[in-house]
């Protein structure tokens, strides 16, 4: 193993660590284990049958078990730091490895992109597969829409479920209201949830770091309430059913003579209709995926790069910090209110349900997994985060608590996120002599 | 006329539970400059614990309501203290070199975590308990309306007051106050005179915690209800009421709560109930936006 090699560096042995340091430090972590954990898990509260008494009983086992868990997992812990001293991320693969590593690297995105075109040609039959793509292909795209915000121009979004909203409903309200087509709306939907990031890109231009990401928890939260409550216009918390679904460009995916399959001289199957789905989310994706490749090579990009590095050397420099952030901020919101409509289209029905606050954390953990700028590491990790939230489906109510948990130990070991790097796209070609990686963020 | 008078103690008495949420943000961002996302979900489980205590307490036939309110309390801020100081040992203090957004990505998943903890061990359905303490005073009656205050308003109210007293002494006072403020202003400098800048930070989660949960138990008080999202909403609210007071002071947290508070029971009052949180959520944009260093604030410079 490789990882064996990673050996404390010189000039900073390992603490000499006894048994009993060992077992001091395990011990101490059963007893906060025991204080935590005494009251919460130690005793159940239930609303009791038609009294609305509350009884309550008692799980000592539980109890004893999680506690006993912490002091073997803190043993384990201590053990291993001891073994192999703290891990520094860049020590995973050694010099040897990095330039077959470089070369996988280069070549993975277009071998998954191929992959991915064949996907609904391999798994025809297994229309559980194409859903989980379909879906897989959605937070991809979302992904890479709040890429544009977090990742390029350095502005935490936690509101990005908003103008998810915006594009779903958008299609919803114009299709059953006007009876559009999806064609018609889809670019519809993109423009007014451009236009509601560049609404609320206004107020919270001056705002920085953590004002800026609560003020857009608080957009988001709005727009979820407003959604619920407003009856008339959205149906409340029971939204709008019946939404159109898609046409192959006008002709429908039914049974009829009119239809998809007997236009084109082919039997009917239902599953016509999800391929063709599957498509029209890989197309989106791409899209979103060449327009941000290509904006980061403009000036504009490259504007939103140096706001994410340093905002006060920024305007020292001439670049309109307002218009760079709005442009961000609208560019992530069309292709957020693009993925919106298409997966009102996909599911027929929206509701406010599907646009609460985990659904930002959740597409915020995806582009922070990913690596926050990078495009390849945002799509790798969608697929690893939807593909292990299907693993888990079992174990519904766990699944958000190892969710949490991943981004917290994330956070400590990898902040820069388990696949991607973010360097900037251009850059001195002679490096000076600390890289941009290595220097604290600009506080800006 | 009375139905305004009514709102108003109302307001305040919801005012109180906020502010003492609200410290607790104040403190942590005022000495590290982070939003401790994860607070909101501390004040859920200050007010699990003191459910999970009073049932206990109740069925061994303890009757007494001031001491059965008294082991609550002590135990409800024991216990969640050791969730603050948990909760900055492993999760946010090893990221406090890394790079801006870590610690507020961290904070969301901590408080995933809590909010999902208490959901797992103890269900998702609200927990109602009886109410604990009953009756109150009718300040004046006319037209056939009549303003009460209740005693647990009156109990809120003082809680708040006394703490605010006891903490800003703390505070401004005491050693641990002096070095918090060290911290505060430069931490680098504060560690090379010698204050032991860990300990401080981790104190200072630990009183906020404390007083979280102190909030948690008058909020069982005062609704007779937990369950285990309450935390997101009162923690938004209670961060906008910090801001609103001027981040950093805690006098400005409780004057933020009680403005927050009073905002929400005269919107829901007088204009619409399903839209008081909207009202609360605009009130943080409009306030980060033309007032960012809020009521009491000291106006933030801006460093290269």
């Amino acid at each position: 193993m490789e990882t064996d090699a990673a050996a404390p560096a010189p000039g900073n042995p390992p603490p000499a660590t006894s048994a009993g340091f060992v077992l001091k430090k395990a011990c101490l972590s059963a007893l906060v284990a025991f204080g935590l954990f005494a009251l919460m898990i130690g005793v159940r509260t239930e609303a009791g049958g038609t009294t609305a008494q509350l009884i309550y009983w008692t799980r000592f086992g539980e109890l004893a078990a999680v506690v006993v868990a912490v002091f073997g997992g803190s043993v384990l812990v201590e053990l291993l730091r001891s073994r192999f001293g703290h891990l520094e991320p860049a020590s995973f693969a050694p010099q040897g490895l990095q330039r077959p590593l470089a070369v996988v690297r280069r070549l993975i995105g277009p071998a998954l992109l191929g992959l991915t075109l064949f996907v609904p040609v391999i798994f025809y039959d297994q229309r559980y597969i194409l859903d989980l793509g379909i879906l897989i292909l959605t937070y991809v795209m979302l992904g890479w829409g709040l890429n544009v915000v977090v990742g390029l121009a350095g502005l935490l979004d936690l509101g990005y479920v908003a103008f998810y909203a915006v594009g779903a409903y958008s299609y919803a309200l114009l299709a059953t209201t006007f009876g559009l087509s999806f064609w018609a709306c889809l670019p519809l939907a993109g423009i007014l949830a451009a236009f509601w990031g560049i609404l609320l890109g206004f107020p919270v231009l001056r705002l920085r770091g953590d004002y800026l990401a609560i003020v857009t928890l608080a957009f988001g939260e709005i727009i979820r309430l407003v959604l619920l409550n407003w009856q008339s216009v959205t149906g409340g918390p029971n939204g709008i059913s019946d939404v159109p679904r898609p046409s192959f460009f006008g002709i429908p995916f039914d049974a009829t003579d009119d239809g998809f399959a007997a236009r084109f001289g082919i039997e009917f199957s239902a599953t016509h209709r999800i391929v063709f789905l599957f498509y029209v989310i890989l197309a989106l994706a791409l899209l979103t995926n060449w327009a941000t490749i290509r904006l980061r090579r403009l000036p504009i990009g490259r504007a939103w790069e140096a706001l994410r590095e340093d905002e006060i050397a920024c305007r020292s420099l001439g670049i309109n910090t307002t218009t760079t952030k709005l442009t961000a901020f609208a560019v992530g919101a069309m292709f957020g209110g693009f993925a919106g409509s298409f997966f009102a289209t996909r599911q027929g029905f929206v509701s406010p349900e599907s646009f609460s606050f985990l659904e930002s954390a959740f597409i915020l953990a995806i582009v922070v997994l990913g690596g926050m700028g990078s495009q390849l590491g945002v799509a790798l990790a969608a697929a690893a985060m939807i593909g292990g939230f299907e693993l888990f489906r079992g174990l519904e109510q766990y699944r958000m608590l190892v969710f949490g948990l991943a981004m917290v130990l994330l956070m400590i070991w990898r902040p820069r996120g388990l696949v991607g790097h973010r360097a900037p796209t251009v850059f001195l070609e002679h490096r000076t002599a600390i890289s941009s990686s290595l220097v604290k963020e600009g506080q800006g | 006329m009375e139905y305004f008078a009514q709102q108003l103690i109302n307001g305040i008495a919801l005012g109180s539970i906020y502010g003492l949420i609200a410290i607790g943000y104040t403190m942590v961002y005022g000495i590290i400059g982070m939003i401790n996302f994860a607070h909101g979900d501390v004040f859920m489980i200050g007010g699990f614990i003191s459910l999970i205590t009073f049932l206990i307490l109740v069925s061994f036939g303890l009757t007494a309501v001031p001491l059965i309110l008294l082991v609550v309390l002590l135990v409800a801020m024991a216990t969640t203290a050791l969730y603050g100081w948990t909760i900055e040992r492993i999760a946010y203090r090893p990221l406090r070199h890394s790079f801006r957004l870590a610690p507020m990505l961290s904070a969301i998943g901590v408080s995933f975590v809590i909010s999902n903890f208490a959901q797992v061990s103890q269900g998702a359905q609200v927990k109602p308990v009886p109410p604990i303490i009953t009756g109150g005073y009718t300040l004046f009656e006319r037209n056939d309306f009549a303003v009460q205050l209740s005693n647990v308003q009156i109990i809120v109210v003082l809680t708040t007051v006394v703490l605010l007293a006891v903490f800003s002494f703390i505070v401004t006072r005491t050693r641990l106050g002096r070095d918090m403020r060290a911290c505060e202003q430069d931490q680098t400098m504060a560690a090379l005179l010698g204050v032991d800048t860990d300990r401080t930070i981790s104190m200072t989660f630990v009183i906020g915690a404390a007083l979280a949960s102190v909030a948690g138990v008058m909020y069982l008080l005062y609704y007779g209800v937990v369950d285990f999202y309450m935390g997101f909403v009162a923690g938004i609210k209670a961060f906008t009421a910090a801001v609103l007071g001027g981040i950093g002071s805690l006098p400005g947290a409780v004057l933020g709560g009680l403005a927050i508070g009073l905002i929400e029971t005269m919107w829901s009052g007088y204009f619409s109930i399903e839209y008081k949180d909207v009202a609360a959520f605009s009130i943080l944009i409009v306030v980060l936006i033309f007032m960012p260093t809020g009521i009491l604030g000291r106006p933030e410079i801006e460093k290269v």
